[in-house]
């Protein structure tokens, strides 16, 4: 590890008079992969979010870095309606070279013949592919993720999560990514953070995530199965 | 003269109305420039009763009426087009009340008998000034409308945006009444937008596509003019619809 990239002290987010995050304090180091993991309506949308400025808050943020990429859920994306653009004029949108784009379509295992293809005219599949291309084209240092594999069948959440794995390993990236999936933690996660509005676990999976920590995160009733590589 | 300083401004506002529209029409928007061209009617009326330019009469106008809007949004939380309808509807009922007869026609299908060498220059450089807008707020805003998230994770400001976004509207709507009356502005931006939509592959052929069956509309409305003496306004639409048929036969 080589020094801190964001720092989180006493966050506290409130929508609609609704406290939505409340006391949340945390670090995440370069190079590392925080899993932000919690139940629907805790907040995990809410805190990238206000990481990226798009919500007011009170406490403090602190980036060491301005190099960042974010991937709202796939679910936000309009694709319908849209007028006649190609994917190779939305990545135009990030000011890149025609080099840039094949070369990051390449990498994410896409054919670049996709990029003539229309906006809504590609798989949900590729589409995510598509995405991560997007987001690491003009190569951030930090990669903010919510979801990355929702509306994906298990074979492409697979490929989603090696493909952001490869890149982790690769570019020397540090990734946020939310997901409600407990094995991507055991995988991938170098710290987890579990919020339920407030700061339920931090720290390494294998040291914080335990059935009572399961059972305070979503109530009674997980299933508790440790994943561990031989 | 008059035809010439009419053919200037037709080429340039038409092709400006064309390329708005294309965003207009991206932002589902293309018809609240019907609503909002209606909304100048009372100040085309004043125009003419008191003998002074309907684009400036039509502006504060369409300003006021954009401002209502947005306050109605703000304390009603009722949706724009129903909103949009409240106030068009008034501002048409207003201008009858007290709009003499005679000068009911020019305002509602437009009128070029009057343009004079300032109102096509400022007609000229305005129209440019909204196409360099445009340009600007484009791409950010087609990002917008694919995720509002993702544009404003990229520090991009899309209510600054679409304040200048909304202001470029307001302008085309006063300027394009001065050709098409208050009545049928929503053409000067729908038309062309449609046009270029079906014959187009990507985002540049589209958005320039818009320019091009703008500029064209009003170049073949004004030509046909000439020739019949017809009213100008009925038949730049006519012209623009034209081309929109054409182009069924050639979509992509």
């Amino acid at each position: 590890m080589s020094g801190k990239i964001l720092q989180v002290k006493n966050l506290r987010v409130v929508l609609d008079q609704e406290e939505i995050i409340k006391d949340l304090t945390f670090e995440v180091e370069e190079r590392e992969t925080l899993i932000i993991l919690g139940p629907n309506g805790a907040g995990k949308t809410t805190l990238l979010r206000t990481l990226m400025g798009l919500h007011r808050y009170s406490g403090k943020i602190t980036w060491h870095t301005k190099s960042i990429s974010y991937l709202p859920p796939q679910e936000q994306f309009q694709r319908k309606g849209l007028p006649p653009l190609s994917m190779e004029e939305f990545f135009k949108f990030k000011k890149v070279s025609a080099e840039e784009i094949m070369n990051i379509i390449s990498a994410v295992g896409l054919d670049t013949s996709l990029l003539k293809k229309r906006f809504g005219a590609v798989s949900t599949g590729q589409f995510q592919r598509m995405l991560i291309a997007w987001a690491l084209v003009d190569k951030p240092r930090v990669l903010l993720f919510d979801e990355p594999a929702s509306g994906i069948d298990i074979g492409g959440q697979e490929t989603i999560y090696s493909l952001l794995h490869r890149f982790w390993q690769e570019w020397n990236l540090t990734i946020l990514l939310v997901t409600h999936d407990l094995n991507i933690v055991w995988e991938h996660a170098t710290n987890v953070l579990c919020l339920n509005r407030k700061n339920l676990c931090y720290g390494h999976p294998r040291e914080v995530i335990t059935p009572q920590t399961l059972e305070e995160i979503y109530g009674t009733g997980i299933k508790f199965y440790e994943h561990r590589h031989k | 003269m008059e035809f010439i300083f009419a053919l200037t401004i037709g080429l340039f506002l038409g092709g400006s109305a064309g390329y708005l529209g294309t965003l207009m029409l991206s932002q589902r928007m293309a018809l609240v420039a019907g609503p909002l061209g209606h909304l100048t009617l009372p100040g085309i009326a004043l125009a003419l009763i008191f003998n002074f330019d309907v684009s400036l009469g039509a502006f504060p106008f369409v300003i006021l009426g954009i401002f209502f809007i947005w306050l109605f949004e703000m304390n009603t939380k009722l949706p724009m087009e129903a909103l949009t309808a409240i106030v068009f509807a008034t501002g048409v009922a207003i201008t009858f009340l007290f709009l003499p007869e005679e000068k009911t026609v020019p305002a509602l299908i437009g009128d070029i008998s009057q343009i004079g060498f300032a109102a096509t220059l400022l007609s000229v450089l305005l129209s440019l000034l909204v196409f360099f807008v445009i340009r600007r707020i484009y791409a950010s805003m087609i990002l917008a409308g694919i995720s509002e998230d993702l544009a404003e994770s990229r520090r991009i400001n899309l209510k600054r945006y679409h304040f200048f976004y909304l202001l470029c509207i307001a302008l085309i709507v006063a300027l394009g009444v001065r050709i098409v009356g208050g009545l049928m502005t929503a053409a000067l931006v729908a038309i062309p937008a449609c046009a270029a939509r079906n014959v187009s592959g990507n985002l540049v052929q589209y958005s320039y596509g818009g320019i091009l069956f703008g500029s064209l509309s009003c170049l073949l409305g004004m030509v046909v003019f000439r020739f019949t003496g017809l009213p100008i306004g009925p038949l730049i639409v006519i012209a623009s619809t034209f081309l929109f048929l054409v182009t069924v036969f050639f979509r992509k």
